[in-house]
């Protein structure tokens, strides 16, 4: 062996030093990647079939091979600012919202870890108002033979957030596209094309009382448009019509963001509100 | 090298200096020679630098083959040819699973609950780089490799000047962070050193566009260029060992003839690991023929520099067969 002079010894201990200081700093940086998980700003609607939050992180490999399948672009990958959730898919759906236009929940297929899963397996945790009672509907698809969509649980679930904005429940009818100009996002129309979405706003309404988000909804029987009893005898505010309704959501919705998607009122009358279940 | 002495220096050992008794016979007797003829060898390595030059082939080779495999991920999602759909992280070639291991040794520490697919997946990667060369992963694929070296590029034109100067930390460093990140896995249940991978973060940022996320690749570019010569891959990235493990295995190698060797050093000067090529050093090797251990990534640039033909790619048992 060569002796050891002071020199080396001290270049030694200053690398084992900086090597300390080094590794100390990269696991502090993966600790710190927790504290947008801490804080928790943004719940974030994750993809048909995503596994409870904790299990979804701890299982999503962050490749994003469910954003590469989804027909209208829907899913989003999480930047740094989420921590953990840096590379995990999720959906704005005032910007664009799974219609279900693959109509087999894609992305679930092409996930490779179980992440997304259609059968979850049974000691995963699951919330009982997550649960659908029974298979949803594709209303695409309800002329098939096999008309349900393989999701046993909901995403969130949709709320009329801001009553008062509501154009129905003023009475209000719409005329034109529903979202304003430069708006891009798309939805399947089965009147327009079975197998190709369009720009929502390539497919004006024209509607005597708003019921975009009914009618734009892809799951039978998760929302409809009930009547609302008259204000008063007198007649209504100028402008406002003297049918009033009002949507209501039932327990077949699982959550999708179309209705939010299509609102025309800025900011949208009717939310997703992500993760949340059915509450009768 | 046995496979024990080269995953002890895997994991940060120090190469030993071999004993008198490790040598062969025909390394003596050339090592012996090399010393009676001293001169004679000095003039005709002069002359093998004339002829030779610097040659890049394996160089090019690589980063044509890097930047294909990424851009073939790009253009199956920008052009939906899909022929390779998904990240490093995890993807389909041709709709067969192929999932990175340290990623899905992540997931799997971290989710505990192991698919199917996931096992296909990892074991199909498993093989591919059995295969192709361990850390050849490192040099032939991964993105951030490519950034780097051009990063190492300007460090070393920079250390030329005396404006910066190299700060190595122990080789020991990456097996603590890969065991730590593992455990870390495990204990949160978060994929935690995913949120810290270059390769993911770079490769997310080609096919699905960028973000904050790189950020933190262009600190690591600065740390490189300005304080320490390729420290990620060197010290700190986890899937460089994990992949080191698999190079353990792997029949492609470098070789090395101590027969050529001039013994002058190009080759560790230009090496990412040049621990693993401390038997060209004069006197070391003990064999005529050895293979580079498994920490190396199989880049070819000792292959390229060196002047007089005494490293090579070679693939162990086929070589002698063909």
């Amino acid at each position: 062996m060569a002796p050891i002079t002071p020199h080396k010894a001290a270049q030694a201990r200053r690398r084992f030093l900086r090597s300390l200081i080094g590794g100390g700093a990269l696991l502090a940086a993966g600790g710190a990647a927790w504290l947008p998980l801490a804080q928790a700003g943004t719940v974030r609607l994750r993809p048909p079939g995503a596994l409870e939050e904790d299990d979804f992180l701890s299982s999503c490999i962050k490749c994003g091979q469910c954003v590469q399948v989804c027909p209208v672009s829907a899913l989003k990958l999480a930047d740094l600012d989420e921590g953990y959730g840096v590379g995990t898919p999720f959906i704005e759906v005032r910007a664009q919202a799974c219609d279900f236009s693959c109509d087999a929940v894609q992305c679930i297929l092409a996930c490779p870890t179980g992440a997304l899963t259609y059968t979850k397996p049974p000691h995963l945790a699951t919330r009982d108002a997550m649960r659908m009672a029974s298979a949803p509907i594709l209303l695409a698809k309800e002329k098939d033979p096999e008309p349900t969509l393989n999701l046993k649980e909901r995403i969130g679930v949709a709320r009329l957030a801001r009553p008062d904005l509501c154009l129905a429940r003023q009475g209000k009818g719409w005329k034109g596209a529903a979202r304003g100009s430069g708006y891009d996002g798309h939805l399947r129309f089965m009147d327009v094309d079975r197998w190709r979405p369009i720009p929502l706003n390539d497919h004006p309404f024209d509607v005597p009382i708003c019921d975009l988000c009914v009618r734009t909804c892809p799951i039978k029987g998760a929302i409809s448009l009930e009547a609302l009893p008259p204000l008063s005898p007198a007649p209504p505010p100028a402008g406002e019509g003297s049918v009033r309704k009002t949507p209501v959501v039932h327990e077949a919705c699982v959550g999708c963001g179309v209705c939010e998607m299509a609102c025309p009122t800025e900011p949208a009358a009717i939310v997703i509100d992500p993760r949340r279940g059915w509450e009768a | 090298m046995s496979i024990k002495e080269s995953a002890r220096i895997l994991l940060g050992g120090e190469v030993r200096k071999p004993a008198a008794a490790d040598y062969t016979p025909g390394a003596n007797r050339v090592h012996e020679l090399k010393r009676m003829d001293g001169a004679n060898r000095r003039a005709l390595a002069e002359e093998m630098h004339q002829q030779h030059g610097h040659s890049h082939t394996w160089r090019n080779r690589r980063w044509a083959v890097l930047i294909a495999v990424n851009l073939l991920f790009v253009l199956s999602f920008w052009l939906d040819i899909q022929l390779l759909e998904g990240s490093l992280t995890a993807s389909r070639f041709l709709g067969f699973h192929l999932i990175d291991l340290n990623s899905a040794l992540q997931v799997m520490l971290a989710h505990k609950h192991i698919l199917v697919n996931l096992v296909i997946g990892t074991a199909t990667v498993f093989v591919l780089w059995v295969l192709l060369g361990g850390r050849s992963f490192c040099s032939w694929v991964c993105p951030y490799h490519l950034l780097a070296e051009w990063a190492e590029s300007l460090h070393l034109y920079l250390v030329d000047k005396k404006k910066v100067s190299d700060h190595a930390f122990h080789r020991g460093l990456r097996g603590v962070l890969w065991l730590l990140f593992a455990v870390l896995a495990w204990v949160t249940g978060y994929t935690v050193f995913e949120t810290l991978s270059l390769t993911g973060i770079l490769s997310r940022a080609l096919i699905y566009g960028p973000g904050l996320a790189l950020l933190w690749v262009l600190f690591w570019l600065l740390v490189e260029v300005f304080y320490s010569r390729r420290a990620w891959c060197r010290y700190f990235c986890p899937i460089g060992l994990t992949y080191g493990v698999v190079g353990l295995l792997s029949p492609v190698q470098v070789g090395y003839r101590l027969d050529n060797c001039f013994h002058e050093g190009d080759c560790r000067k230009v090496c990412l690991v040049p621990h693993v090529l401390e038997c060209v050093i004069k006197g070391r090797a003990t064999a005529e023929t050895m293979s580079i251990g498994a920490d190396c990534t199989r880049c070819g640039l000792c292959v390229d520099v060196c002047p007089s033909g005494a490293l090579h790619f070679e693939v162990k048992g086929l070589s002698k067969w063909l």
